[in-house]
Formats: C-alpha cells, sequence, structure tokens
C-alpha cells in the first residue's frame, strides 16, 4: 500500500481498523513503563519530588506544539493539494491538541505554584502557550458553526498556517525574552543538560504520548470518516424523499 | 504521603500538586479515550441505520465496508 493509496478514504479506515489494536497496546505498554520510571527517578536537588510533575508536563507541551504542527501540513493538503483527507485529519487532531495544550497549561501551573510562588505568571511562554489553546478552540469552533463542509475546511485551513506563526514564538520565546520559564533543557544545540535518571523517564514518556496521539488520532479521523458518510447518506435520503414529493 | 510510600519514595510536602497533576492528565485522557469510543459506535449505529432505511452509496458498498 504505497502514499497514494491512503488518499482513498476507504482504504486509509481499512489500515486504520488493522493498526489501531497494536497501536493502543503499545502505547499501554509505553505508558505502563514510562509511568513505572517516574515513579522511581530520584528526587531533584533544587525541585525535590516536584519534578516528578515535569514528565507528564513536558510531553504534554512537546505535542501540544506538535499537533499543531501536523494540523498546518494537513492545512498544506487542504488548500494546495485538496487531498480527501486532509480535512479530515486537521478536524479530528483539533480537539486532541486542545487536550494536550490544556493539560500543558494546568500541569505547568501545578508545578509553577510550589516552585515560582505562583499558578500564573504573564511571562512570554506561557502566554503564547495560552494563544495556542485559544487558537485550538477558534479552530473547533468554526468547524462547528459553519454549515458548509469545504468553506469551513478553507477557513480553518487558513487559521492553522496563520496560528503556525506563534510555534517557533513559544519555542524561542525563552531565549528572545526573559521568562520567568527555564530554557531548553532536552532539544537544544549543544545535547541535553538533564541527568539519565531524569531524561530517559522524560524521553520514555514523550514517546509514549507520541503513540498516545498517533492511535487517538486515527481513531477520530476514522469518526470524521464516517461522520461524513453519515452526513452525504442523509444528505441522499432527503434529495430523493423530495424528487419523490415533487 | 500513602501513595508515595507505596511508590517506595516521598512525594514531599507538595504530594497534593503532583497528585493533582498525574490523576488530572488521567481524567483528561480517558474522557478523551471514552468520547471517541462513544463517537465510533455512534457513527456506526447511525450509518446501520440509515443502510437498513434503504439509503446506498452512490458506489453502491456498504458505508460499513473496511476492506
Amino acid at each position: 500500500m504505497t502514499l497514494i493509496d491512503l488518499a482513498n478514504p476507504t482504504r486509509f479506515l481499512s489500515l486504520a481498523t488493522r493498526l489501531l489494536p497494536w497501536l493502543a497496546a503499545a502505547t499501554a505498554i509505553l505508558l505502563a513503563i514510562g509511568l513505572y520510571q517516574a515513579a522511581m527517578a530520584p528526587d531533584d536537588y533544587q525541585q525535590g519530588a516536584t519534578v516528578k510533575i515535569m514528565f507528564i508536563h513536558v510531553p504534554n507541551a512537546w505535542l501540544s506544539m506538535f499537533v499543531w504542527g501536523v494540523m498546518s501540513v494537513a492545512a498544506l493538503g487542504t488548500l494546495v493539494w485538496r487531498h480527501p483527507l486532509a480535512d479530515v485529519a486537521a478536524k479530528a487532531a483539533a480537539p486532541i491538541g486542545a487536550s494536550f495544550t490544556f493539560l500543558a497549561l494546568v500541569t505547568g501551573s501545578l508545578w509553577g505554584r510550589p516552585m515560582w510562588g505562583t499558578y500564573w505568571e504573564w511571562d512570554a511562554r506561557l502566554t503564547s502557550v495560552l494563544i495556542l489553546f485559544l487558537m485550538y478552540l477558534g479552530l473547533i469552533a468554526i468547524w462547528r458553526a459553519v454549515e458548509d463542509q469545504s468553506r469551513a475546511a478553507r477557513a480553518a485551513a487558513v487559521l492553522t498556517l496563520v496560528g503556525a506563526i506563534n510555534l517557533p514564538i513559544i519555542k524561542f520565546s525563552v531565549d528572545w525574552w526573559n521568562t520567568l520559564h527555564q530554557p531548553a533543557s532536552v532539544f537544544r544545540t549543544g545535547g541535553s543538560t538533564l541527568d539519565r535518571a531524569f531524561l530517559i523517564p522524560l524521553l520514555v514518556m514523550g514517546v509514549a504520548f507520541m503513540f498516545l496521539f498517533v492511535t487517538l488520532h486515527l481513531a477520530a479521523m476514522r469518526n470524521e470518516i464516517l461522520r461524513r458518510r453519515v452526513r452525504s447518506l442523509q444528505m441522499m435520503q432527503v434529495a430523493q424523499t423530495g424528487g419523490r414529493m415533487a | 504521603m500513602a501513595l508515595g510510600t507505596s511508590l517506595g519514595t516521598s512525594l514531599g510536602p507538595y504530594a497534593s500538586f503532583i497528585a493533582t497533576s498525574y490523576m488530572l492528565v488521567a481524567a483528561v485522557v480517558l474522557m478523551l479515550i471514552a468520547w471517541i469510543a462513544m463517537d465510533y459506535r455512534r457513527q456506526k449505529r447511525q450509518l446501520h441505520e440509515l443502510e437498513s432505511g434503504g439509503a446506498v452509496r452512490r458506489s453502491g458498498r456498504s458505508a460499513m465496508d473496511l476492506k
């Protein structure tokens, strides 16, 4: 099966249905390993046991940006290539991305209260992530509010691409501005500054959350394709009923 | 404290912040899974009802055909 074959929703449904049980099992195993390692990780010399919040906060923060990146590629697919699954992929990803962003914000606040002495600070990193969350909600609202599916797809694709400007702002906000949020410590030139005792559980949790996203996204895309089939069958039924009455 | 002891480590004075974070993530992830699973059932049921009522896709194939 080539990539072109996946442009066919039926072929995509078939592949997704076959892959989902394996992806769900891999996600569960990776999450179990990651959570065990997180539980067994030593306390940080400054943060104490509060460092354990990082093992869930950081993967959620990574995915909040990654999902918008996936949606941006899908937006190009909608606007440039008119790929039949592009809008399906973007629409299915939005609530999942919004959930990861919400969790990144809240777990960050729960870490910030004991470490910084405050739940919230209007610094560049926190504010730009809050804007990302609001943009996710805006996109979801567009898909719900605009009746015409193709118009909603185009409007959402444009907003997604405009919103992608926020991704480098989030990433480099800690370098460009003087923020309370600490600078990058995992993906940085010169290598990670984290000790292996923290880095390994964090990376395992990162991979586990990536698998979680792929699993949920495939399942949500399958739902969206079925929802569009329901809609088209309902419209055909209405058209047939109208034709008979005329 | 009980959670920390059972994990073989003490969660310290901020145990409630740590436990709340993990429980919140678990709750939101479980809600996402439940929402997606319920949505799948709803779409399948609606397709089944439509096809039982005589609605047919232009291709003539069943909307539930995943082969």
